[in-house]
């Protein structure tokens, strides 16, 4: 039986009378990477930010790692890492400083941050870069270390939100097999993208049209059922359907 | 308790880090602190007179030459018309004119009466009326030392006269820049500290980077206090340098209690600072918070009464100062500095700027919270 | 930018705001001081002076303490600027010994008040003797007519309000200019326009102009209140006042402009921009403090701040309706300030491109 880690029913988010999210109900299971696709404006981030406890719901059900999103949105936010496309590290501090700080306030103890910090710089293989500020070191470093930094404190699921926007498809590739490894730790990993042939890799992925989940399954089950040869093709013939989009 | 570590440290580290920032925080004030007090001198002296004698008497002579010797005055211009002399008051080369009439001389002995005519540029009115004002009692003088030298002495004396006497507390020398610096330390204070903490917070704004802090289980007032205690420690580093220039460059020891300071400025700073956060929720780019700091700032600055008189504003002006929590410190700072005023003079300023603390914190807490 | 609204309305609201409200507030002029009276005398002379104090807008007679303890504690309390001490039997020293003495305690904390209240009170004093001398004839009186040039009401207004002009006008076209430059340069874009095929002065001054648009109108807004609501003259040449003030905003952008140059962050050019401006341009242009007072070198100094040459130039054409030959030097400062710092700028971002 596998363990739910995410679970919504009827999740529901109105700003006045626009429905951002409108009842939307799935589960994500454990060491599962879960894509979540969607054009911009879909309602991809403002569900992410639901389920990270950055904001409350309108209405329906949601549960984050045993953890009510509405009454303990605190708790929720120990057991979640969570990366953005806008940079989460900053950029004025070297890299060591960065990961004691997130260390430091996820509650770890020094000894629980050197032996981290050495491990993540040995994977990393940072040893010359610890000492520079982030905002020296290249795009693909940089999220590669927000990554590590994300899951520093062992959570038990992490968002990550465009996590590979504006680079190179050889750093993306990079990148993607950490999303393995951490998946591997037993970590959930729940990524929204736009590139679509990353949905490719993803073990369940779900697709968002005006606020609404239109299509879930594994990549395979999306392409038998819309009768298309690529991930590109599914989203494009749901994605016609659409009644908002970027503009 | 252990996370403020982390906090305190990443923001100690960032500050320290931009070398800019640090120049306009430490050094900014202390040159400011060391230069502008000397600016400040309402002090009238040196005042240009142009001077347009038509008699050309031994008693026109004798006058003007008494007027330079009072020390207040400087010749302008060389023998001018009046013409020539308003055009000096037009270029700014003279302040005022004194028009000597033709037959000053004959007129004043054999006549019993004369008339002297000044033209002042008015534009700064105090200054026209304080020099105006050394002008006629040289001319008084003047005029007593004629009479005392024509008429026989017992008439003259018999003359009732009233003298003012006058002596100048706590600043006897009346030296301008000991009322100022304590002044301009306070606006340095209030400009670093408000100032920097708006920017600071809404910097992470714009970068995003409190995006992936509201994601932590860092607690908002955790966040919010990282970003003020070392403003407020910066605050009281700045004010203890600004103490040892006044002692040591101006000589200024202050007369009253220095913990008083300390603790009214501690509060202070909780206000000030709570002035910033306030700032920083209502603005999304460091742009908007600047220009919105800027705006309130000028208005302390020059509302405060750091350089003009509360008391001579408009009634409607003087209420607006009551809300401005730098016209306290401003106020106490001169009362402890020059006065040595304890703390029961004090007690309500404190009260006061307390609780103008308690409800711009308060509010600005409210406002972060609704707006994230 | 001008799709901000709330940057926008700050910086329309701001200066209009400031110079409504400095405008009306600012004044040099010692009015409304609280004072204490001791008198010991309550005779006929004493009373008569203390109704002219009371008569004068100058002073607020708060109340009668007669120890001198009590003086020096409502000093403590800063309550009250000055005493005045009325010594027994006044009137009877004037009239049979024809001297009599007051003394005039003041809270010298603040010379300026100070002075200028123990003044007052002397003229007051002053004038009291006149009266009684109008009484016996006295000969050889030399009177002084008195003209005011330019104010004759001795305002604040006119004095302040140039001053609140330049400095408004100074830091916020400053700060616009100095803070929106660094922000391109912090995202990136103004490096694309500088490597575009047009030439890097004109990308520049591109970048200026909405902003010159904006000072324009700002000034026309600025103009307009201190006219009606301010009551300032303009004697001159409106239309040499409008071309000075934009010559003096176009100094001001590119005094922005040049320090967008050498910082990198908008908290820096901000910083810079405020923190190391507003002070000095308050102190060193002249309006709040007379500039002849300064040591030598602080004059010096003042010289390099535009807000003091801008407000040598606004009292000539508004308050003393000259022109343009009377102004040319301070003219060709302003056009010099902005001539350099347009061409140090342009060498600054060369080199960054370099």
């Amino acid at each position: 039986m596998k363990e739910t880690v995410i679970k919504t029913e009827n999740l529901t988010k109105r700003f006045g009378d626009f429905v951002a999210v409108d009842a939307i109900s799935f589960e994500v299971y454990k060491g599962e990477i879960f894509g979540f696709l969607g054009a911009n404006g879909a309602g991809k981030t403002t569900a992410m930010r639901m389920l990270s406890g950055l904001s409350k719901p309108t209405s329906g059900k949601a549960i984050v790692a045993g953890l009510d999103v509405f009454t303990q949105p605190e708790e929720i936010k120990k057991n979640i890492g969570y990366m953005s496309q806008r940079f989460s590290l900053y950029e004025d501090l070297t890299v060591i400083e960065n990961i004691k700080f997130f260390g430091g306030i996820y509650g770890l103890s020094d000894k629980q941050i050197k032996q981290k910090s050495e491990e993540l710089i040995e994977q990393l293989q940072f040893q010359n870069e610890i000492k520079k500020l982030v905002h020296d070191i290249p795009l693909g470093w940089k999220q590669k270390l927000a990554l590590s930094v994300a899951i520093l404190h062992e959570p038990k699921v992490v968002f990550l939100d465009e996590p590979t926007g504006g680079v190179d498809p050889a750093t993306r590739k990079q990148f993607w097999e950490m999303i393995y490894q951490t998946a591997d730790k037993g970590i959930t990993v729940f990524v929204t993208t736009h590139y679509l042939d990353e949905a490719e890799y993803c073990n369940r992925i779900s697709i968002m049209v005006d606020g609404r989940i239109d299509a879930l399954g594994t990549p395979r089950e999306l392409k038998e059922k819309f009768s298309a040869t690529s991930m590109d093709e599914v989203f494009y013939k749901l994605a016609r359907g659409a009644k908002r989009s970027d503009n | 308790m252990r996370i403020m570590k982390f906090v305190l440290q990443k923001e100690f580290r960032q500050i320290f880090r931009d070398k800019t920032l640090l120049k306009m925080i430490f050094i900014m004030p202390i040159v400011q602190l060391l230069v502008l007090p000397m600016a400040a001198n309402f002090t009238v002296k040196n005042i240009n007179l142009s001077i347009v004698d038509h008699d050309h008497s031994s008693y026109s002579q004798k006058f003007i030459s008494k007027i330079f010797s009072s020390g207040y005055f400087k010749l302008a211009g060389d023998n001018p018309s009046f013409l020539e002399s308003y055009v000096l008051i037009e270029n700014d080369k003279a302040d005022i004119i004194l028009e000597i009439p033709e037959g000053f001389e004959r007129n004043l002995t054999r006549e019993n009466g004369q008339k002297l005519f000044i033209a002042v540029n008015a534009i700064n009115g105090v200054k026209a009326l304080v020099g105006s004002g050394y002008l006629n009692s040289i001319i008084m003088d003047y005029n007593n030392d004629i009479r005392s030298q024509l008429l026989q002495p017992t008439t003259f004396n018999l003359m009732p006269t009233i003298e003012v006497v006058s002596s100048n507390w706590f600043n006897p020398n009346l030296t301008y820049y000991i009322f100022m610096v304590p002044g301009i330390l306070v606006m340095l204070i209030t400009l670093v500290g408000g100032n920097m903490t708006a920017l600071n917070i809404v910097k992470e704004k714009e970068i995003g980077t409190i995006e992936q802090i509201n994601v932590t289980p860092l607690k908002k007032y955790q966040f919010l206090l990282g970003k003020l205690i070392p403003f407020w420690i910066i605050g009281m580093i700045i004010f203890s340098i600004g103490l040892m220039i006044a002692r040591f460059a101006y000589g200024i020891i202050p007369i009253g209690n220095i913990g008083l300071m300390y603790a009214f400025l501690a509060v202070y700073l909780f206000t000030i600072l709570g002035f910033g956060l306030l700032i920083s929720t209502y603005a999304e780019t460091q742009q908007q918070a600047q220009s919105l700091a800027f705006f309130f700032l000028m208005i302390f600055n020059l509302m405060g009464g750091l350089f003009t008189p509360i008391d001579s504003m408009p009634e409607w002006a003087q209420w607006i100062t009551r809300l401005i929590p730098i016209s306290y410190f401003i106020n106490v700072m001169r009362m402890v500095v020059l006065k040595g005023s304890a703390f029961s003079d004090i007690q309500y300023h404190l009260l006061i700027v307390f609780v103008m603390g308690i409800i711009l914190n308060g509010w600005a807490v409210i406002n972060y919270k609704k707006t994230s | 930018m001008f799709r901000d609204r709330k940057t926008l309305l700050l910086l329309f609201g701001m200066p209009i705001v400031q110079i409504l409200l400095f405008g009306f507030a600012l004044t040099n002029e010692i009015k409304n001081s609280k004072i204490v009276i001791a008198d010991f005398a309550k005779d006929i002379a004493s009373q008569e002076i203390i109704g002219k104090i009371e008569a004068s807008k100058n002073f607020n007679i708060e109340k009668s303490i007669l120890s001198s303890q009590e003086i020096e504690a409502a000093f403590k309390k800063g309550e009250i600027k000055i005493a005045i001490v009325f010594p027994n039997n006044f009137n009877y020293d004037l009239r049979h010994s024809n001297k009599a003495q007051i003394q005039v305690i003041a809270d010298a904390s603040d010379p300026n008040t100070a002075t200028t209240l123990t003044n007052y009170i002397t003229s007051i004093v002053n004038d009291y003797q006149q009266d009684i001398w109008k009484t016996s004839k006295v000969p050889y009186r030399i009177m002084p007519e008195l003209r005011m040039l330019y104010n004759p009401d001795l305002k604040g207004a006119p004095n302040f309000v140039p001053g609140v002009m330049a400095m408004v006008l100074l830091l916020v076209c400053v700060m616009m200019t100095s803070i929106s430059i660094v922000r391109e340069k912090e995202l990136g874009t103004m490096e694309v326009l500088l490597v575009s095929p047009f030439k890097p002065f004109l990308v520049i001054v591109s970048k200026m102009i909405p902003y010159l648009f904006i000072s324009l109108l700002n000034l026309v807004i600025i103009l307009v209140l201190s006219v009606f609501l301010l009551e300032m003259p303009i004697r001159g040449s409106l239309i040499l006042l409008v071309a000075e003030s934009t010559l003096f905003i176009i100094t001001a952008l590119s005094l922005g402009l040049f320090i967008s140059t050498v910082t990198d962050t908008q908290q820096a050019a901000m910083s810079i921009s405020m923190l190391g401006m507003m002070l000095p341009t308050i102190l060193l242009g002249g309006y709040m403090f007379p500039i002849e007072n300064m040591p030598i070198a602080l004059q010096v100094v003042s010289n390099i701040v535009p807000a003091k040459w801008f407000y040598i130039i606004v009292k000539a054409i508004m308050l003393k309706g000259l022109g343009f030959s009377y102004i040319w030097k301070e003219t060709l400062v302003l056009a010099g300030m902005a001539m350099l710092f347009l061409l140090i700028s342009l060498r600054n971002f060369k080199i960054r491109l370099a």
